[in-house]
């Protein structure tokens, strides 16, 4: 650069430089583009942004991972399967929760059913996909629906229980590794 | 000067839909080529350009007429 530089400037850009190297190592400057959701709330009006924001990503070139744990489980529950569950407490929780995005109610305005129904038919007339539509879209997009282990565990559901095409079931640890290098993290 | 090689007509169909629809149209383009995309979704006014931005493809030409939207897009 042809200017010259004292030893105390010199030092701080040495001093820089390593900070840089430093961050660029524990991959603080490398987000990929990727997005990462934590689906926990099995209710219809979550599942559904859920899976718009997940396959406009896909359809935007995104890689995208979504992790089901908790309640958000309970959608990619085959739809045929009534009850779920190894013991009496867990097919009770089965019971008044039923599995899969057909099934799934609303959190407000869920009126036995009658406010799902209702949503379908407007989002319907208006060629609005269906959150089973999108979540079969989802998956012919490659979008990585990932089911929770210990959520698994937890309601006792099996890999049967489930719908196919879905990703290996992951703990805590690896879904913040998806996490952390995702340039788009949300909890829904 | 290219000419549009292919029309992907997502008219009538809301979000995500023409973005979905255009992005399996993209995928059987080639590099450079140019994409029409028509919809009736005025999201779609401030969506398109989003994608374009988030996909890196190029939006060339945006009109409206008669409360059809056009787009013209250049795949990456």
């Amino acid at each position: 650069m042809g200017t010259p530089t004292t030893p105390e400037t010199s030092d701080l850009t040495r001093l820089i430089e390593a900070a840089l190297d430093e961050r660029e190592q524990r991959g603080g400057l490398s987000k990929k583009n990727k997005i990462t959701i934590v689906a926990w709330d099995g209710h219809l009006d979550r599942v559904w942004p859920t899976l718009i924001l997940s396959t406009t990503a896909a359809a935007s070139g995104m890689e995208v991972s979504v992790f089901f744990t908790f309640w958000g489980l309970f959608a990619l529950v085959r739809p045929e399967r009534r009850i779920t569950g190894k013991d009496w407490m867990t097919r009770m929780l089965s019971a008044l929760n039923p599995g899969s995005t057909a099934k799934a109610r609303l959190s407000r305005y869920n009126f036995a059913g009658m406010g799902p129904w209702m949503l379908g038919r407007i989002a319907k007339e208006y060629k609005t996909p269906h959150p089973t539509e999108l979540l079969e879209l989802a998956r012919e997009m490659g979008v990585r629906l990932i089911p929770c282990q210990m959520t698994m565990d937890l309601m006792g559901l099996t890999k049967d229980d489930l719908i196919e095409g879905l990703e290996e079931p992951i703990g805590a640890a690896t879904a913040l590794l998806e996490m952390k290098e995702s340039a788009i993290q949300l909890f829904i | 000067m290219s000419t549009v090689t292919t029309t992907v007509d997502a008219r009538g169909q809301s979000c995500p839909g023409p973005l979905v629809t255009l992005h399996r149209a993209l995928k059987q383009a080639r590099s450079g080529d140019l994409l029409e995309l028509l919809a009736t979704d005025p999201g779609s006014k401030s969506d398109v350009p989003s994608w374009a931005q988030l996909s890196g493809n190029e939006l060339l030409e945006a009109s409206e007429e008669q409360g059809v939207f056009r787009y013209v897009i250049r795949k990456a």
